[in-house]
């Protein structure tokens, strides 16, 4: 565990290999929450907090139950497994314990049990932190941090998004390019923009 | 022969097991987490229009029925909903019916496309965007803009606009009085007001009737004549505005054909 290490997955993660612009995971809250800041930031929030806890629980299961039986091809269904039922015991814990959170993340959360950028993050991490099937030192503050990172990128993303499309609403745009097209057109802008992060090396 | 057998046994019961604990995890926490909702809830908000308007005060009719299990808000502040949901409501509730009267939105304007543009407009067809710039294009600036943002906020497609005078037109038995059109409007021409007293100001110009008459033919120029012809006292003058008190409302229909300019009129 070395600071430079850490700050590069930090980068990496917000800028460089952005969940949403560079990776295109996640297009559909993209476009389908960001027509308004505010519910916006519930989905980032909600996002981040899955992708963190979903990527220490899936470590745990890949290091303990995965590799040791050798059945580290079952890891896709496995993880979705686990993230479906974290995300609906999260749900029904939130709801229990503060209706005020509830309120904020209740309609998002079931929305991000099969969100491909939250499956697609554990699977990062096992890439990234497994080498030829044992974990490297602190991998799972790794995973966490990389996990953690990624959300904090897709909320950058989304946020940006979602102030962009606000002011669109006051734009005179072409009919047949109203709402989701133009949407695509600036998602597009967006991701070539962060495509100028591809060319960062951290020494 | 046997390794090839446990090589597909272990992955079966690893998963299914996943599954299995999953499974009964989350049942024990649906147990464990349970939150007790009023059944009476999913009644009341089942009655409820659902429009979400928020006319009421609450946070949308998820809070309007929330509030009503609780009792901190009664019945009758929802606009929207028929007199017979209401009734049944109060039933679910136990709780008696206080009688309302039916409110609807009415325009106090009558300018539209009579009142001439002081400069052309090319922004966006909006009034709120047009007001904020120099209080609209048009020669009155008390008076409607005519782009209809009233009718694009109506959640009941209670309000179109008329191509023909360039104003918007209430239906009133579509009208809930849920009061987005009294907020949207720059220029504040909407007001709720009883579905039976009929008779209304169709002018919110303060201008001096010189001022209004130059731009508009059919505003208040605040003669005074309705003030001092019509017996019941219903009218009263106040900064150049005729103006009529609802609460002492009294029908008296010829006092309509009183005022020169036409501006008082009655609604159909």
């Amino acid at each position: 565990m070395s600071a430079q290490q850490v700050l590069m997955i930090i980068i990496s993660m917000v800028f460089i290999n952005n969940f949403i612009l560079s990776k295109f995971l996640g297009l559909c809250p993209f476009l389908g929450v960001s027509r308004q800041t505010k519910a916006a930031m519930s989905m980032s929030a909600a996002v981040v907090f899955v992708m963190t806890f979903s990527a220490i629980i899936t470590w745990c299961v890949y290091n303990y139950l995965l590799i040791p039986y050798k059945m580290e091809y079952l890891r896709t269904i496995c993880f979705i497994l686990v993230i479906a039922a974290f995300v609906q015991v999260i749900e029904m814990f939130f709801r229990k314990t503060s209706p005020v959170i509830y309120r904020a993340l209740g309609i998002y959360l079931p929305l991000i049990t099969t969100n491909c950028a939250v499956l697609g993050v554990t699977v990062l991490n096992v890439n990234d932190f497994f080498i030829k099937g044992s974990p490297v030192s602190a991998s799972l503050f790794y995973s966490t941090l990389q996990a953690f990172f990624a959300g904090i990128g897709f909320s950058l993303a989304l946020l940006l998004m979602s102030g962009i499309r606000e002011r669109l609403d006051l734009v005179d745009v072409p009919e047949a390019m109203k709402g989701i097209p133009i949407a695509f057109v600036i998602a597009s802008l967006m991701s070539l923009a962060f495509m100028g992060f591809a060319g960062f090396q951290i020494k | 022969m046997c390794s090839f057998k446990m090589e597909i046994l272990i992955p079966i019961i690893t998963l299914s097991g996943l599954g299995l604990l999953f499974g009964i995890g989350l049942a024990f926490a649906s147990k464990k987490f349970c939150v007790h909702v009023d059944p009476r809830q999913e009644q009341v908000l089942d009655k409820l229009p659902g429009a979400n308007c928020g006319a009421c005060g609450q946070a949308g009719c998820m809070g309007f029925s929330e509030a009503l299990i609780k009792g901190s808000c009664s019945v009758d502040r929802c606009p929207v909903m028929k007199q017979e949901d209401k009734q049944e409501v109060a039933g679910i509730l136990g709780v008696e019916l206080k009688e309302a009267a039916k409110l609807v939105a009415v325009l106090h304007c009558n300018g539209g496309k009579k009142v001439k543009d002081r400069f052309q407009y090319q922004g966006i067809k909006d009034c709120v965007a047009a007001n904020q710039l120099q209080g609209g294009q048009k020669a009155c600036v008390w008076g409607c803009l005519g782009f209809g943002s009233c009718a694009k906020v109506c959640p009941f497609g209670a309000i179109t606009m008329d191509d023909e005078t360039g104003l918007p037109v209430v239906d009133k038995s579509k009208c809930t009085a849920c009061g987005n059109c009294v907020k949207i409007c720059p220029k504040n021409l909407f007001k709720l007001i009883d579905i039976k007293k009929t008779v209304y100001i169709a002018c919110s110009s303060h201008d001096k009737g010189k001022a209004v008459m130059d731009v508009c033919k059919v505003g208040c120029i605040a003669c005074g004549k309705c003030e001092r012809e019509c017996p019941s006292g219903l009218f009263k003058v106040k900064d150049n505005l005729a103006q009529i008190d609802y609460n002492n409302y009294v029908a008296c229909d010829d006092c309509v054909k009183v005022c020169p300019t036409k501006t008082i009129r009655k609604r159909g």
